[in-house]
């Protein structure tokens, strides 16, 4: 199913690749590193950035496309919404269904709390369900939650929160421990031993598994799991602001029926925010590999209410997006093809740079030889190769099947046999490196009963993201934010709920001059064709 | 001049480009899409879809977002399909047969008629991991249906009523809890954690001073 031209340059592909497969290509100083980002980076181009006029992030840099969202008004600012008869009053308000949402939902259900979870789409419609290669643990002889803070306090640019990163770290062990007790299918061999692999930046192999459908097999484990606990989970809902009172706390949201148009009002002592990322907002163009309703919105919710933003301006473009064919661009084509083999090689066969350096540097590789005319051309744009045979050939036949069954099959529903030809792959909006600033206890410092976890959240990893560490981040850091979530219900009173926020939004967007955007959050992208 | 084909939407007819999946079709024809739309990349199984290509009487089905257009095909997409969940206490049950007897006895009404499999979206052998089901083969059945993406579609077609993405998730948690083969190397390092031991090593590192973990950071040996 490749174009002539292409199959040209598999043929260069082909030559090189005995050749290739003999010696491991360099990996690049730090001071290369570093000049590579600021040559290719997306994050470094100037125009994708914008700066935010108002709030507690006012002056500093947020994407174009963030900013707008920042800038617009509640969809509430003209509406009457009855604060006095909550459709439901609980203890836990979990905004998102995804796999830190459904984490948080489940332990404070375990500690006793009264808690439901709202969500705009289904449970389980999350990023979660669609992370493919795996999750990071500390937990092989050889390694140790401290190797694993170096690496990822130096993927990430030494900007991680050490108080985040040291729980995600240490509580990583238990993580795995606790899916693997609630059914999670790990990919082990016959004594136990967990398949580790690397990832992009890692020094240990450390990269737990369930073939390439890790996120899946968590994400439908914990979802079944809140089903069979009978927690309340109300879908095709989102919650579009934050309620507060009249001490400053957050009190509840307004919620949105996303079928009928219905407002509905919960109220709740505390609120956790895990509503995910941003990739359907399409910065600067890119295609993502994110799920419909990643759209930010929680970022929006919290912003508004008071809570500040942390890294907003550092964003995660996947090296290898799928390229071509045009019906699966943007997708993911997980990292762990390239962690059990795989190389990247460009138009010319010549393997460029190392296939495992950390996601911001190849993806800019991959980049720098397209800008430079080392890729190949594609009805979409351009793209390099991903030299998948190489992987049965170190391995053995069959192993694509086994490993990674679920890139096999996305190419052969286009006649594309990876494990015969490379496949063809450029960089897709991957993930928020930042969010909302929370403090080691999962509580946002703003608002004292407000707590965010999962994408929502920035500071965990700094400003880039190793493989693995996101699912990694979603399980610990929601189950934290359920728990404390569930204690801190215990000690609050609410005093009278209240809009206010709302207002005052709009009287700061006024005076800034900026009264004239649309409503945010968004919700879902405008792809419809006479919306766009 | 784009190539165009064309398709109908719950019957009404749009002319689409040819080279569009379902899901985008649908988009460019106007609709705002809330059921019917996930993860749009072949994960969640949200876009169950149905299909039948004019003047052919085979009725397929498929995920919207992972199916080009063809001409003449007629599509109907599957908001919601109540498939039959049942409620346990994972921490109760224990992985034998009677587990199966017990929460999902209907798959002992299958007439092996093969319509599941031939409807699966991931191109999974539905009945046969329904038969290892039946005879108790947890650790079968759960590998057989690992790949699956609960779209339903398997059950929309099933004369026995089975709701079969239910049955293999049953089996994975049940395999991946009781008869996969401990992880003792998990066990140890949680209790390290929990004993301390890596409480002042930790602390040592998150006081160290940018350019010592810089130092650190670029001469740490990479496990080969």
């Amino acid at each position: 199913m490749f174009t002539e031209s292409m199959m040209e340059s598999i043929k260069k592909v082909e030559a090189t690749r005995a050749a290739r497969m003999a010696t491991e290509p360099r990996r690049m100083t730090a001071e290369e590193k570093s000049e590579l980002l600021k040559q290719y980076h997306p994050d470094y181009r100037a125009e994708g950035f914008a700066e935010i006029k108002i709030g507690p992030n006012k002056g500093e840099k947020a994407p174009v496309e963030l900013t707008n969202l920042l800038h617009s008004n509640s969809r509430l600012l003209n509406e009457k919404i009855n604060l006095d008869n909550p459709a439901y009053d609980v203890d836990v308000l979990v905004i998102g269904g995804g796999g830190a949402g459904a984490s948080a939902a489940i332990e404070a259900h375990e500690a006793g709390a009264n808690v439901m979870i709202v969500t705009k789409l289904r449970i389980g419609d999350a990023n979660t369900m669609m992370a493919e290669g795996g999750i990071q643990a500390a937990d092989k002889p050889n390694d140790s939650p401290v190797q694993h803070y170096l690496d990822a306090f130096g993927g990430g640019h030494f900007a991680a929160r050490p108080e985040l990163l040291r729980r995600l770290v240490m509580e990583a062990p238990d993580a795995i421990r606790w899916l693997n007790k609630l059914g999670v299918m790990f990919d082990k061999d016959e004594e136990g031993t967990m398949v580790t692999t690397h990832g992009g930046g890692t020094s240990r192999k450390r990269m737990h598994a369930c073939k390439d459908y890790s996120g899946a097999e968590i994400m439908r484990t914990v979802r079944d799991e809140v089903l069979n606990r009978q927690i309340p989970v109300v879908e095709f809902t989102s919650a579009v602001e934050l309620i507060k009172d009249d001490k400053g706390q957050v009190a509840g949201a307004v919620l949105l029926n996303m079928e009928t148009g219905d407002y509905l009002v919960a109220k709740a002592k505390t609120v956790v925010i895990a509503t995910g990322g941003a990739g359907r907002l399409h910065y600067q163009g890119f295609p993502t590999s994110n799920h419909y309703g990643a759209t930010a919105d929680g970022l929006i919710l919290g912003y508004r209410a008071g809570a500040p933003l942390l890294y907003q301006d550092t964003i995660q473009y996947h090296p290898t997006g799928v390229a071509y064919p045009s019906q699966l661009f943007g997708a993911l084509v997980t990292e762990k093809v390239r962690s059990i083999g795989a190389m990247l090689v460009n138009k010319d066969g010549e393997a460029y740079a190392h296939p495992l350096e950390t996601r911001d540097v190849s993806a800019s590789a991959i980049i720098r030889e397209c800008a430079n005319g080392k890729g190949v051309e594609t009805p979409l744009g351009s793209g390099v190769w991903l030299d998948t045979p190489m992987i049965e050939i170190l391995h053995g036949e069959g192993t694509i099947e086994k490993r990674i069954p679920a890139m096999l099959r996305m190419y052969l529903n286009y006649g594309i046999d990876m494990r015969k030809v490379p496949i063809l792959v450029y960089p897709t909006l991957h993930y928020q490196n930042g969010g909302l600033e929370i403090g080691g206890e999962g509580f946002t410092k703003a608002i004292p009963n407000l707590l965010v976890a999962g994408e929502a959240v920035g500071g965990i990893h700094g400003r880039n993201r190793l493989m693995g560490n996101s699912l990694l981040d979603i399980i610990v850091f929601g189950r934290n934010a359920g728990k404390a979530a569930a204690a801190k219900a215990k000690e609050v009173t609410l005093g009278k709920m209240n809009l206010d926020h709302v207002q005052a939004y709009a009287k700061e967007l006024e005076n800034a001059g900026l009264n004239e955007q649309g409503v945010s959050p968004l919700l879902l992208p405008k792809y419809a064709r006479h919306e766009k | 001049m784009e190539n165009l084909v064309n398709v109908y939407f719950f019957g009404k007819r749009y002319q689409v480009p040819a080279d569009l999946t379902i899901m985008t079709a649908m988009e460019y024809a106007g609709y705002t899409l809330s059921r019917g739309c996930g993860c749009r990349h072949g994960f969640c199984g949200a876009c169950a879809t149905i299909y039948r290509i004019k003047g052919c009487n085979e009725l397929k089905t498929c995920l919207a977002c992972q199916t080009q257009v063809q001409e003449g095909m007629y599509i109907a997409s599957i908001p919601f399909f109540p498939t039959d969940k049942r409620t346990y206490e994972i921490e109760d049950l224990r992985p034998n047969q009677q587990v199966m007897m017990e929460l999902y006895p209907e798959i002992y009404s299958c007439i092996g008629c093969n319509a599941c499999t031939k409807a699966c979206t991931q191109s999974l052998n539905v009945m046969q991991y329904i038969a290892y089901a039946q005879r108790g083969e947890l650790e079968k059945c759960a590998e057989e249906s690992f790949d699956c993406v609960s779209c339903g579609c398997c059950s929309v077609r099933c004369p026995a009523e089975i709701s079969h993405p239910m049955v293999g998730l049953l089996a994975r948690r049940l395999t991946g809890k009781y008869i996969a083969p401990k992880s003792q190397h998990v066990e140890d390092r949680v209790d390290e954690i929990n004993r301390g031991e890596y409480d002042q090593l930790i602390e040592q590192i998150m006081q160290k001073p940018i350019t010592e973990m810089k130092e650190l950071y670029n001469t740490r040996d990479i496990e080969k």
